[in-house]
C-alpha cells in the first residue's frame, strides 16, 4: 500500500506515491532522481544525506517520506541559482574544501542552515554546526575555512532567502 | 552495511483519542514515532520489528514550550531538542535542561529528536533525563482513564522500560527553578555525536547570606539501569555549608550509589571512577567554588 503525498522540493511541487517504509532519502534519490543527496551510513551518523526540511538541517535517512506531506525540502540541487553557484559553493571550490566530494552536499546544506541562523559564526560555531557531517578526506580545516569565507559573502542581500537560497541576481 | 527498513503500516492519527485507539488496537505491534532518530535506527540496525508505526506529529498541541506565570515550564512531548536549544527562555531560566538537550547528537539529530522520545526510549544515558530529574520534572501521561502526572524519578524502570502503561507521554512539567545554580556534565569519547560514558546533573540551592545549602539534586546518567538520583550524596550537602570536604564526601557518595556496567565505551571500574570525578567537578563549579575562588582551598 503506498501513500500519496505532496512535497515541495527545491521550490517545485511534487506529487509522489511512496511506500510507508521508504525514507525521504529513498524518495529523493529513487523517485525524483536527485542523487546529489548521498546515501552514507543510513543511521544518522555521517550526515551525507543532509537536506533542509522546512528550513532545518536533517538527516534524510531518518525521516520517512510519508512524514514530509506538505513540507518544503531543499537538496544540493536547489542551492545553486540560475546564474551560477551559491557563494558557499564558490568558497568550497576556492578553498579546496572538496576532495572525493561525497560529504560535500551534506556539508553545504549544514553550513547553509548555520549561516541563515548565524551569518557571522566563529570557528568553533562552524565546527559545532558541522559536527554531524563526517569527512574522511580533508581533515575539516579547509571546509571550516570555506564556511568562514562564505560567512562574509552571506552578508550580501538575498543570501539564504527561505524560498530560493540563491545569491542576489 | 546499508540497512533498509522493512515494510510496515504507517498511521498518522489527528487526535490523541485516535492515537489511543490505535495503540489499544495494535498493542505491542505498534511503535510510536516522534522524531524517529532512535526508532528508525533501531528498526534499521537492530532488527526492531514494527508492524504498525503510529506517527504522533499530526496531533495538534503536542509540541511547544510554555512558560507559565508562576515560573514553571511546560514542554510538549514532541518539542524537538533543537527547539529547546534555541529557546532563550530555557537557556536563561532552566540552563540545566538547555545543556542536556544541546549535547545530544548533531544539529541534524536535534532538529528531529524530541524530548518525549528521548525520555520514552528510556536509555540510562539519555541526556535530557538527569537534568529533568534534577529539576523535579513530571511526565504528563494520557491514557484511557484521562491524564495523570508522574514524577520523572519514577518514570524509568529499567533500560528501555518505563512506568507507562498503554499511555502516551504528552508533555513534561517543570516547577519554577528559582535561583538555584546547576550544571550538567557529560563525559563521552567524542565531544559531539556520542553517547555519555558517564553524565551528571547537579542543582544546588545555596543561601548567599549564610552559605548553607538548601535542596540539593544530584542525578547520574549511564551508570545504572535507570537515570539515578544519588540521594545519599544529596543528603551529604543539604543543610550544610559547602566546604571542599563536603563536596568531596558527596562525590564519593555518588560514586558508591553508581551501579555501572562495562561496555565498549568504558569498563565498570572506569565509570565508577568517572562518577566521582564528574560529580566533584560539577559540584565545585555549581557551588561557585571553582577557579578564581579562595573558597575551595579551605
Amino acid at each position: 500500500m503506498s501513500i500519496s503525498l505532496c512535497v515541495i522540493v527545491n521550490g517545485n511541487e511534487h506529487h509522489l506515491d511512496v511506500a510507508p517504509h521508504h525514507t525521504l532519502l529513498d524518495a529523493l534519490r529513487e523517485e525524483l532522481g536527485l542523487t546529489g543527496t548521498k546515501r552514507g551510513c543510513e543511521v544518522g551518523d555521517c550526515g551525507a544525506c543532509t537536506v533542509l526540511l522546512n528550513g532545518k538541517a536533517v538527516n534524510s535517512c531518518l525521516v520517512l517520506a510519508a512524514e514530509t506531506e506538505g513540507a518544503e525540502v531543499v537538496t544540493i540541487e536547489g542551492v545553486a541559482g540560475r546564474e551560477g553557484l551559491h557563494p558557499l559553493q564558490e568558497a568550497f571550490i576556492r578553498e579546496g574544501a572538496v576532495q572525493c566530494g561525497f560529504c560535500t552536499p551534506g556539508m553545504i546544506l549544514s553550513a547553509l542552515a548555520l549561516l541563515r541562523e548565524n551569518p557571522r559564526p566563529s570557528d568553533a560555531e562552524v565546527r559545532q554546526a558541522l559536527s554531524g557531517n563526517l569527512c574522511r578526506c580533508t581533515g575539516y580545516a579547509k571546509i571550516v575555512q570555506a564556511v568562514l569565507d562564505a560567512s562574509d559573502a552571506s552578508l550580501v542581500p538575498g543570501f539564504g532567502r527561505p524560498e530560493g537560497l540563491r545569491p542576489s541576481r | 552495511m546499508l540497512s533498509k527498513l522493512r515494510e510496515f503500516q504507517y498511521l498518522r492519527p489527528r487526535s490523541l483519542d485516535e492515537a489511543e485507539e490505535l495503540i489499544q488496537q495494535f498493542g505491542p505491534d505498534a511503535r510510536i514515532l516522534a522524531g524517529g532518530t532512535d526508532l528508525l535506527v533501531r528498526m534499521k540496525e537492530r532488527g526492531l520489528r514494527a508492524r504498525v508505526v503510529v506517527d504522533l506529529k499530526a496531533i495538534p498541541g503536542l509540541a511547544g514550550i510554555h512558560a507559565e506565570p508562576d515560573g514553571s515550564l511546560r514542554i510538549g512531548a514532541l518539542t524537538t531538542l533543537g527547539d529547546i536549544e534555541r529557546s532563550s527562555h530555557i537557556r536563561a531560566h532552566f540552563p540545566l535542561l538547555w545543556q542536556g538537550a544541546s549535547c545530544v547528537g548533531s544539529v541534524q539529530v536535534r532538529n528531529r529528536a524530541t524530548v518525549g522520545g528521548n525520555l520514552c526510549n528510556a536509555s540510562p544515558a539519555a541526556d535530557t533525563a538527569p537534568p529533568l530529574l534534577a529539576l523535579g520534572g513530571e511526565a504528563i501521561l494520557r491514557g484511557e482513564r484521562g491524564e495523570r502526572r508522574l514524577l520523572l524519578e519514577k518514570f524509568f524502570t529499567g533500560p528501555g522500560r518505563t512506568a507507562m502503561g498503554q499511555e502516551i507521554l504528552v508533555g513534561i512539567s517543570i516547577p519554577p527553578n528559582g535561583a538555584g545554580s546547576s550544571l550538567y556534565l557529560k563525559h563521552s569519547p567524542r565531544r559531539a555525536m556520542d553517547i555519555a560514558i558517564v553524565s551528571v546533573a547537579v542543582r544546588l540551592d545555596v543561601d548567599s547570606q549564610t552559605g548553607v545549602c538548601g535542596k540539593a539534586s544530584i542525578v547520574l546518567g549511564a551508570v545504572a539501569p535507570v537515570p539515578l538520583r544519588a540521594r545519599a550524596a544529596e543528603q551529604t550537602l543539604e543543610g550544610q555549608r559547602l566546604t571542599a570536604q563536603r563536596l568531596e564526601d558527596a562525590a564519593r557518595a555518588a560514586q558508591e550509589a553508581a551501579q555501572p556496567i562495562g561496555d565498549l565505551r568504558g569498563t565498570a571500574a572506569y565509570r565508577r571512577e568517572m562518577v566521582w570525578v564528574l560529580t566533584r567537578r560539577a559540584l565545585v563549579e555549581a557551588s561557585g567554588a571553582g577557579e578564581g575562588s579562595t573558597f575551595f582551598q579551605g
